[in-house]
């Protein structure tokens, strides 16, 4: 299994020292990339646009933007049976995560995840969303259930 | 996952290709979710469906038919052989009604590639039904039957009012079911998943058809993807309100198992329905609960015109059709009003049969099959504002096609199609 990453790492924007989780592999493989972070369950039929690998789902915090190539934290599937076939067609029209990361398991998740064939986890040992923000930059290793995080530096505001 | 010898020959190709690939997917799928072992199952509700562009160039650039099964049925990189089916599998609804090329705004060529699918799956022993009802046409399940279906509105139906054991099933899994007769045991086929979580008690008669709707709207939102016990019935409702109820809380929640205690299979009382488990606080299901749930129905309706009132939603039953057609005798619809009522295809037939299709055509309506609006992201041209007596329909479509959406009973609905107006308020 290849390593996956659509965005170049950039050493100076990320912290040194990594965050590790540790959870359950659903689909084996490797990946890192830039996290996307919902809060939101992702709707598939009618939910996501498989050409761009957009969320469409009107009132969804992720409106408009495009998972592509992005580690994707979410917390789980929701909506029609045409989930798995939504996300099926991500990976035949080049628009897929790179890897899946969600902790509420449903058929509709597992076989999504399946099809996609992304690396994916769930089951963390600590909760995700606690650690995990938009923009840091996520090692996958799928086959080891182990997630890296190398959490984005901030700029200090105000003073 | 543990498979026996004969899923282990299965694997190793004992069956040829195809039946190798699906069950390397449904290994695949067993493990992500956790799953111990495989269950048997006789019963398979799934689509093949490939009438669109994308997938007639799939399936030129591919190798066909066999293709596109391949990919998006088994989730296979070689393109195999697909034998017959080894168990029964019934299609659901599909993107268009072939008979309806103008409504649908489709070029011949689609439909040509529509029958030949079609030709396709009948070959390998596919019932046709297409429909999102097939318990409406010949595959009612029996309970304890282990079955892989798809289609939320279908699944809970199945769990719910009959008592058969499904999880909501993708293509993929249910194209390898077909071919393999067997699904995970995970989820809902394990008893003690089946038992109540919720305690909702019923404090309004819920009774008509549109009653049913709210209450599983209201209801699907709160408890989720949980299994509510609803508790304090009125009258005993029938297929078509168990159907629209299900379709409701499969929408706004994702829920695909319940209970009606006294009523439903493994509700005989309230203690059996939650088994082992202690529900938390006691939900209520009021006045104030389903005045909210016509309000948040009704969110996007506005105008009062109404260009369009879509029924069968899920597929009409043929007790439907016949109201409706009663409805609608000696009346036409609105010159600025469409009416499309949707069935399965056998039950069109006896629709036809029994004088209700005339009927529905005399007043200016039309009677179609195969599929809906959502599926086939098809209305009326220039639709601005529709009429539903669906709480899945008026959930989903107004999102789909950017429209107003109003929610009222059949007979609210069969009006506004008539006066091209719609003007009933919440007290229904």
């Amino acid at each position: 299994m290849s390593v996956t990453a659509t965005t170049t790492f950039d050493p100076e924007s990320y912290e040194t020292e990594a965050i590790v989780l540790n959870g359950r592999r659903v689909v084996g493989g490797l990946a890192e990339g830039e996290a996307m972070v919902t809060n939101d369950h992702i709707s598939g039929w009618g939910g996501v646009d498989p050409r761009t690998g957009s969320v469409i789902e009107t009132r969804h915090e992720l409106r408009g933007q495009s998972f592509a190539g992005k580690v994707l934290l979410f917390p789980g599937a929701k909506g029609s049976s045409g989930w798995s076939n939504t996300f099926h067609l991500t990976r035949v029209m080049g628009t897929a995560p790179a890897a899946m990361l969600f902790v509420e398991m449903t058929t509709k998740v597992a076989l999504g995840a399946v099809v996609t064939r992304a690396p994916a986890i769930t089951d963390f040992d600590r909760d995700p969303f606690e650690v995990i923000r938009t923009g840091d930059w996520v090692h996958v290793d799928a086959d080891r259930a182990v997630v890296q995080v190398y959490r984005r530096r901030r700029r200090e505001s105000g003073a | 996952m543990n498979l026996n010898d004969d899923e282990r020959a299965m694997r190793d190709g004992r069956d040829g290709p195809a039946v190798a690939k699906a069950m390397d997917l449904l290994c695949r799928y067993g493990e992500a979710l956790g799953a111990e072992r495989l269950v048997d199952v006789r019963n398979v509700a799934g689509t093949l469906g490939a009438a669109t562009p994308f997938m007639r160039d799939f399936a030129l650039k591919h190798g066909g038919m066999d293709a596109v099964f391949s990919e998006f049925n088994l989730d296979s990189d070689e393109v195999v052989e697909v034998p017959p089916f080894k168990v029964y599998t019934t299609h659901l609804q599909q993107g268009l009604d072939p008979e309806r090329p103008k409504e649908f705004n489709v070029p011949e060529e689609i439909i040509r590639i529509y029958r030949k699918g079609e030709r396709y799956a009948a070959e390998r022993g596919m019932q046709m039904v297409n429909t999102c009802t097939p318990y409406l046409v010949g595959n009612v399940p029996v309970k304890g039957e282990h079955l892989a279906w798809m289609e939320s509105s279908a699944v809970i139906y199945a769990n719910g009012a009959i008592g058969a054991r499904t999880n909501t099933e993708g293509r993929e899994s249910a194209g390898a079911a077909a071919l393999t007769g067997k699904i995970p045991y995970w989820g809902l086929h394990r008893p003690e998943n089946r038992l109540g979580t919720h305690d909702v008690r019923l404090e309004v008669t819920v009774d008509t058809t549109a009653d049913w709707g709210m209450l599983g709207y209201w209801v699907g939102e709160i408890v989720q993807e949980q299994v509510p016990v609803i508790d304090g019935l009125g009258p005993v409702p029938n297929l078509a309100r168990l159907k629209h109820f299900g379709a409701a809380a499969a929408s706004s929640g994702g829920v695909e198992m319940y209970h009606l205690v006294g009523v439903t299979p493994e509700a005989p009382t309230r203690e059996t329905a939650f088994g082992a488990n202690t529900p938390g606080e006691t939900l209520h299901f009021g006045q104030a609960e389903r005045r909210a749930t016509w309000e948040k129905l009704n969110t996007t309706a506005r105008d009062p015109k109404v260009d369009y009132v879509m029924l069968g939603c899920p597929h009409y039953s043929i007790e439907q059709i016949w109201e409706a057609s009663r409805l609608l005798a000696g009346r036409k619809v609105h010159p600025d009003t469409e009416l499309w009522i949707f069935t399965p295809r056998a039950i069109k037939a006896l629709a036809d049969q029994n004088g209700y299709t005339k009927i529905i055509e005399d007043a200016g309506g039309k009677l179609m099959s195969d599929t809906c609006s959502a599926m086939s992201r098809g209305a009326p041209e220039g639709t601005r504002v529709a009429a539903f007596d669906s709480a899945k329909q008026v959930h989903y479509l107004p999102a789909i096609l950017g429209i107003q959406g109003w929610f009222g009973t059949t007979a609210q609905c069969i009006d506004a199609a008539v006066n091209g107006r719609f003007t009933a308020g919440p007290e229904i």
